[in-house]
Protein backbone atom coordinates (compact mmCIF):
# COMPACT_ATOMS: atom_id res chain seq x y z
CA UNK A 1 0.00 0.00 0.00
CA UNK A 2 1.12 3.52 -0.79
CA UNK A 3 -0.70 6.67 0.28
CA UNK A 4 -1.98 8.88 -2.52
CA UNK A 5 -1.06 12.24 -0.96
CA UNK A 6 -1.96 14.13 -4.15
CA UNK A 7 -5.61 13.07 -3.83
CA UNK A 8 -5.81 13.23 -0.02
CA UNK A 9 -8.25 15.96 1.07
CA UNK A 10 -8.35 15.68 4.87
CA UNK A 11 -10.04 19.00 5.69
CA UNK A 12 -12.62 18.93 2.92
CA UNK A 13 -13.50 15.35 3.78
CA UNK A 14 -13.75 16.06 7.50
CA UNK A 15 -15.89 19.18 6.97
CA UNK A 16 -18.07 17.48 4.33
CA UNK A 17 -18.50 14.56 6.71
CA UNK A 18 -19.51 16.95 9.49
CA UNK A 19 -22.16 18.45 7.16
CA UNK A 20 -23.50 14.93 6.50
CA UNK A 21 -23.61 14.37 10.27
CA UNK A 22 -25.37 17.71 10.72
CA UNK A 23 -27.97 16.71 8.13
CA UNK A 24 -28.55 13.38 9.91
CA UNK A 25 -28.92 15.22 13.23
CA UNK A 26 -31.42 17.73 11.82
CA UNK A 27 -33.55 15.01 10.21
CA UNK A 28 -33.88 13.05 13.42
CA UNK A 29 -34.51 16.17 15.53
CA UNK A 30 -37.02 17.84 13.17
CA UNK A 31 -38.62 14.84 11.47
CA UNK A 32 -37.81 11.94 13.80
CA UNK A 33 -36.39 10.07 10.82
CA UNK A 34 -33.17 8.28 9.99
CA UNK A 35 -31.19 9.94 7.17
CA UNK A 36 -30.57 6.74 5.26
CA UNK A 37 -30.71 7.39 1.54
CA UNK A 38 -31.53 3.81 0.51
CA UNK A 39 -34.35 3.67 3.06
CA UNK A 40 -35.74 7.04 2.02
CA UNK A 41 -35.74 5.99 -1.65
CA UNK A 42 -37.14 2.48 -1.20
CA UNK A 43 -39.70 3.99 1.20
CA UNK A 44 -41.04 6.08 -1.68
CA UNK A 45 -41.83 2.83 -3.52
CA UNK A 46 -43.27 1.12 -0.44
CA UNK A 47 -45.54 4.02 0.43
CA UNK A 48 -46.61 4.53 -3.17
CA UNK A 49 -45.03 7.99 -3.11
CA UNK A 50 -47.47 9.28 -0.48
CA UNK A 51 -44.93 10.56 2.05
CA UNK A 52 -43.94 13.94 0.75
CA UNK A 53 -40.99 14.51 3.09
CA UNK A 54 -39.18 11.68 1.25
CA UNK A 55 -39.54 13.46 -2.09
CA UNK A 56 -38.43 16.74 -0.50
CA UNK A 57 -35.22 15.12 0.78
CA UNK A 58 -34.49 13.74 -2.71
CA UNK A 59 -35.13 17.14 -4.31
CA UNK A 60 -32.70 18.67 -1.78
CA UNK A 61 -30.02 16.14 -2.75
CA UNK A 62 -30.56 16.85 -6.45
CA UNK A 63 -30.40 20.62 -5.82
CA UNK A 64 -27.06 20.53 -3.98
CA UNK A 65 -24.80 20.36 -7.05
CA UNK A 66 -26.60 23.36 -8.58
CA UNK A 67 -25.77 25.46 -5.51
CA UNK A 68 -22.12 24.52 -5.39
CA UNK A 69 -21.70 25.20 -9.11
CA UNK A 70 -22.50 28.87 -8.48
CA UNK A 71 -19.31 29.77 -6.73
CA UNK A 72 -17.62 27.04 -4.73
CA UNK A 73 -14.63 25.44 -6.38
CA UNK A 74 -14.57 21.83 -5.27
CA UNK A 75 -12.09 19.90 -7.40
CA UNK A 76 -12.65 16.72 -5.39
CA UNK A 77 -16.43 16.76 -5.89
CA UNK A 78 -16.57 15.62 -9.50
CA UNK A 79 -14.88 12.75 -11.35
CA UNK A 80 -11.78 13.93 -13.21
CA UNK A 81 -11.19 11.03 -15.58
CA UNK A 82 -13.82 10.91 -18.33
CA UNK A 83 -15.48 7.52 -18.70
CA UNK A 84 -15.94 6.77 -22.41
CA UNK A 85 -19.23 5.10 -23.23
CA UNK A 86 -19.01 1.40 -23.98
CA UNK A 87 -21.45 -1.47 -23.67
CA UNK A 88 -19.17 -3.30 -21.25
CA UNK A 89 -19.01 -0.21 -19.01
CA UNK A 90 -22.79 0.11 -19.26
CA UNK A 91 -23.26 -3.55 -18.27
CA UNK A 92 -20.94 -3.13 -15.26
CA UNK A 93 -22.76 0.02 -14.14
CA UNK A 94 -26.17 -1.64 -14.46
CA UNK A 95 -24.97 -4.65 -12.46
CA UNK A 96 -23.43 -2.37 -9.84
CA UNK A 97 -26.58 -0.30 -9.45
CA UNK A 98 -28.81 -3.37 -9.17
CA UNK A 99 -26.59 -4.90 -6.47
CA UNK A 100 -26.56 -1.59 -4.55
CA UNK A 101 -30.37 -1.35 -4.72
CA UNK A 102 -31.22 -4.94 -3.82
CA UNK A 103 -28.38 -5.25 -1.29
CA UNK A 104 -29.25 -2.11 0.66
CA UNK A 105 -32.93 -3.06 0.58
CA UNK A 106 -32.19 -6.47 2.11
CA UNK A 107 -29.77 -5.00 4.65
CA UNK A 108 -32.18 -2.13 5.40
CA UNK A 109 -29.46 0.47 5.04
CA UNK A 110 -26.38 1.73 3.23
CA UNK A 111 -23.39 3.95 3.96
CA UNK A 112 -25.67 6.66 5.40
CA UNK A 113 -28.31 4.63 7.27
CA UNK A 114 -25.95 2.04 8.77
CA UNK A 115 -22.59 3.77 8.27
CA UNK A 116 -23.43 7.20 9.67
CA UNK A 117 -26.71 7.00 11.61
CA UNK A 118 -26.34 3.40 12.82
CA UNK A 119 -22.77 3.75 14.04
CA UNK A 120 -23.56 7.14 15.60
CA UNK A 121 -26.18 5.46 17.81
CA UNK A 122 -24.05 2.39 18.48
CA UNK A 123 -26.30 -0.11 16.71
CA UNK A 124 -24.84 -3.61 16.69
CA UNK A 125 -26.70 -4.49 13.49
CA UNK A 126 -25.23 -1.44 11.77
CA UNK A 127 -21.71 -2.33 12.91
CA UNK A 128 -22.09 -5.79 11.37
CA UNK A 129 -23.52 -4.25 8.17
CA UNK A 130 -20.69 -1.71 7.87
CA UNK A 131 -17.91 -4.26 8.50
CA UNK A 132 -19.56 -6.57 5.95
CA UNK A 133 -20.07 -4.07 3.14
CA UNK A 134 -16.65 -2.46 3.64
CA UNK A 135 -14.93 -5.85 3.46
CA UNK A 136 -17.03 -6.83 0.46
CA UNK A 137 -16.16 -3.56 -1.33
CA UNK A 138 -12.42 -3.79 -0.52
CA UNK A 139 -12.32 -7.36 -1.85
CA UNK A 140 -14.32 -6.43 -4.98
CA UNK A 141 -11.97 -3.54 -5.84
CA UNK A 142 -8.93 -5.71 -5.16
CA UNK A 143 -10.21 -8.44 -7.48
CA UNK A 144 -11.24 -6.02 -10.23
CA UNK A 145 -8.07 -3.90 -10.19
CA UNK A 146 -5.30 -6.26 -9.15
CA UNK A 147 -6.44 -9.76 -10.10
CA UNK A 148 -8.72 -9.43 -13.11
CA UNK A 149 -7.40 -6.05 -14.26
CA UNK A 150 -9.63 -3.22 -15.37
CA UNK A 151 -12.89 -2.28 -13.67
CA UNK A 152 -15.01 0.78 -14.36
CA UNK B 1 -45.84 20.98 5.42
CA UNK B 2 -43.06 22.07 7.80
CA UNK B 3 -41.69 18.52 7.81
CA UNK B 4 -41.50 18.66 4.01
CA UNK B 5 -39.50 21.90 4.13
CA UNK B 6 -37.13 20.58 6.81
CA UNK B 7 -36.55 17.40 4.78
CA UNK B 8 -35.67 19.53 1.74
CA UNK B 9 -33.13 21.57 3.73
CA UNK B 10 -31.67 18.38 5.20
CA UNK B 11 -31.34 16.85 1.70
CA UNK B 12 -29.59 20.00 0.54
CA UNK B 13 -27.09 20.02 3.44
CA UNK B 14 -26.55 16.28 2.99
CA UNK B 15 -25.85 16.77 -0.72
CA UNK B 16 -23.43 19.65 -0.08
CA UNK B 17 -21.67 17.42 2.46
CA UNK B 18 -21.31 14.68 -0.17
CA UNK B 19 -19.84 17.20 -2.64
CA UNK B 20 -17.45 18.91 -0.20
CA UNK B 21 -16.22 15.59 1.20
CA UNK B 22 -15.57 14.01 -2.21
CA UNK B 23 -18.10 11.21 -1.70
CA UNK B 24 -19.93 12.40 -4.82
CA UNK B 25 -16.88 11.44 -6.89
CA UNK B 26 -16.92 7.67 -7.50
CA UNK B 27 -13.30 7.78 -8.67
CA UNK B 28 -12.30 9.17 -5.25
CA UNK B 29 -14.44 6.53 -3.55
CA UNK B 30 -12.69 3.77 -5.52
CA UNK B 31 -9.35 5.35 -4.60
CA UNK B 32 -10.34 4.82 -0.96
CA UNK B 33 -11.57 1.27 -1.56
CA UNK B 34 -8.33 0.32 -3.36
CA UNK B 35 -6.22 -0.59 -0.34
CA UNK B 36 -3.61 -2.40 -2.43
CA UNK B 37 -3.14 0.47 -4.87
CA UNK B 38 -2.33 4.14 -4.41
CA UNK B 39 -4.61 4.60 -1.40
CA UNK B 40 -6.57 7.82 -0.74
CA UNK B 41 -7.55 7.75 2.97
CA UNK B 42 -9.88 10.80 2.69
CA UNK B 43 -13.14 8.92 3.08
CA UNK B 44 -12.16 7.57 6.49
CA UNK B 45 -12.27 11.21 7.61
CA UNK B 46 -15.75 11.62 6.10
CA UNK B 47 -16.92 8.86 8.40
CA UNK B 48 -15.15 10.41 11.41
CA UNK B 49 -16.77 13.82 10.79
CA UNK B 50 -20.19 12.42 10.01
CA UNK B 51 -20.41 9.95 12.89
CA UNK B 52 -18.97 12.46 15.36
CA UNK B 53 -21.61 15.09 14.61
CA UNK B 54 -24.50 12.62 14.14
CA UNK B 55 -23.74 11.06 17.55
CA UNK B 56 -24.58 14.43 19.15
CA UNK B 57 -27.84 14.68 17.17
CA UNK B 58 -28.96 11.18 18.12
CA UNK B 59 -27.98 11.71 21.77
CA UNK B 60 -30.18 14.84 21.82
CA UNK B 61 -33.02 13.08 19.98
CA UNK B 62 -33.01 10.14 22.37
CA UNK B 63 -33.99 12.42 25.27
CA UNK B 64 -36.95 13.90 23.42
CA UNK B 65 -40.50 12.56 23.20
CA UNK B 66 -41.39 15.19 20.59
CA UNK B 67 -39.60 16.40 17.47
CA UNK B 68 -38.65 20.07 17.13
CA UNK B 69 -41.81 20.39 14.99
CA UNK B 70 -43.88 19.20 18.00
CA UNK B 71 -44.81 15.86 16.49
CA UNK B 72 -44.45 12.70 18.58
CA UNK B 73 -40.91 11.30 18.14
CA UNK B 74 -41.31 7.98 16.29
CA UNK B 75 -39.43 5.05 17.84
CA UNK B 76 -36.00 4.62 16.24
CA UNK B 77 -35.05 1.11 15.09
CA UNK B 78 -33.81 -0.95 18.04
CA UNK B 79 -30.02 -0.75 18.17
CA UNK B 80 -29.62 -4.22 19.65
CA UNK B 81 -32.00 -6.17 17.42
CA UNK B 82 -30.56 -9.46 16.19
CA UNK B 83 -28.20 -9.76 13.27
CA UNK B 84 -29.78 -11.97 10.64
CA UNK B 85 -28.64 -13.62 7.43
CA UNK B 86 -30.53 -11.10 5.36
CA UNK B 87 -28.50 -8.23 6.83
CA UNK B 88 -25.22 -9.96 6.00
CA UNK B 89 -26.21 -11.15 2.50
CA UNK B 90 -27.62 -7.72 1.64
CA UNK B 91 -24.45 -6.00 2.85
CA UNK B 92 -22.24 -8.37 0.84
CA UNK B 93 -24.26 -7.60 -2.32
CA UNK B 94 -24.17 -3.87 -1.62
CA UNK B 95 -20.38 -3.98 -1.12
CA UNK B 96 -19.88 -5.74 -4.46
CA UNK B 97 -21.98 -3.14 -6.27
CA UNK B 98 -20.25 -0.28 -4.44
CA UNK B 99 -16.84 -1.73 -5.31
CA UNK B 100 -17.68 -2.09 -9.02
CA UNK B 101 -18.82 1.48 -9.67
CA UNK B 102 -17.91 3.52 -6.55
CA UNK B 103 -21.51 4.68 -6.14
CA UNK B 104 -23.59 4.28 -2.99
CA UNK B 105 -27.21 5.57 -2.97
CA UNK B 106 -26.75 9.23 -1.95
CA UNK B 107 -23.90 10.09 -4.32
CA UNK B 108 -25.78 8.60 -7.29
CA UNK B 109 -28.38 11.36 -6.98
CA UNK B 110 -25.81 14.10 -6.46
CA UNK B 111 -23.68 12.89 -9.39
CA UNK B 112 -26.71 13.27 -11.68
CA UNK B 113 -26.36 17.01 -11.10
CA UNK B 114 -22.67 16.82 -12.02
CA UNK B 115 -23.65 15.51 -15.47
CA UNK B 116 -21.57 12.34 -14.99
CA UNK B 117 -23.24 9.84 -17.32
CA UNK B 118 -22.43 6.64 -15.35
CA UNK B 119 -24.78 7.92 -12.62
CA UNK B 120 -27.75 7.43 -14.96
CA UNK B 121 -27.51 3.64 -15.53
CA UNK B 122 -26.49 3.13 -11.88
CA UNK B 123 -29.57 5.05 -10.69
CA UNK B 124 -31.96 3.20 -13.00
CA UNK B 125 -30.57 -0.20 -12.01
CA UNK B 126 -30.55 0.76 -8.31
CA UNK B 127 -34.24 1.69 -8.47
CA UNK B 128 -34.86 -1.66 -10.19
CA UNK B 129 -32.98 -3.35 -7.33
CA UNK B 130 -35.20 -1.59 -4.74
CA UNK B 131 -38.26 -2.56 -6.75
CA UNK B 132 -37.31 -6.24 -6.83
CA UNK B 133 -36.64 -6.04 -3.09
CA UNK B 134 -39.97 -4.38 -2.33
CA UNK B 135 -41.89 -6.84 -4.51
CA UNK B 136 -40.16 -10.09 -3.59
CA UNK B 137 -38.77 -9.73 -0.07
Amino acid sequence: MTIDWAQFTPWHSLIGGALIGLAASLLVLFNGRIAGVSGILSGIMQSGGAERWRWAFVVGLLTAPLLTSIGLALPQAAPVVPVPFSFSALASLLAAGFLVGLGTYLAKGCTSGHGVCGLARLSRRSLVAVLTFMTSAFVTVFLLRHVLGGGV
Amino acid sequence: MKNVFSAFIVGLIFGIGLLVSGMSNPQKVLGFLDLAGNWDPSLALVMVGAIGVAAIGFALARRRSQTLLNEPMPPLPAANSPVDRRLVIGSVLFGIGWGIAGFCPGPVLVALGLAFWPAVPVLIAMLAGFWVGVRRY
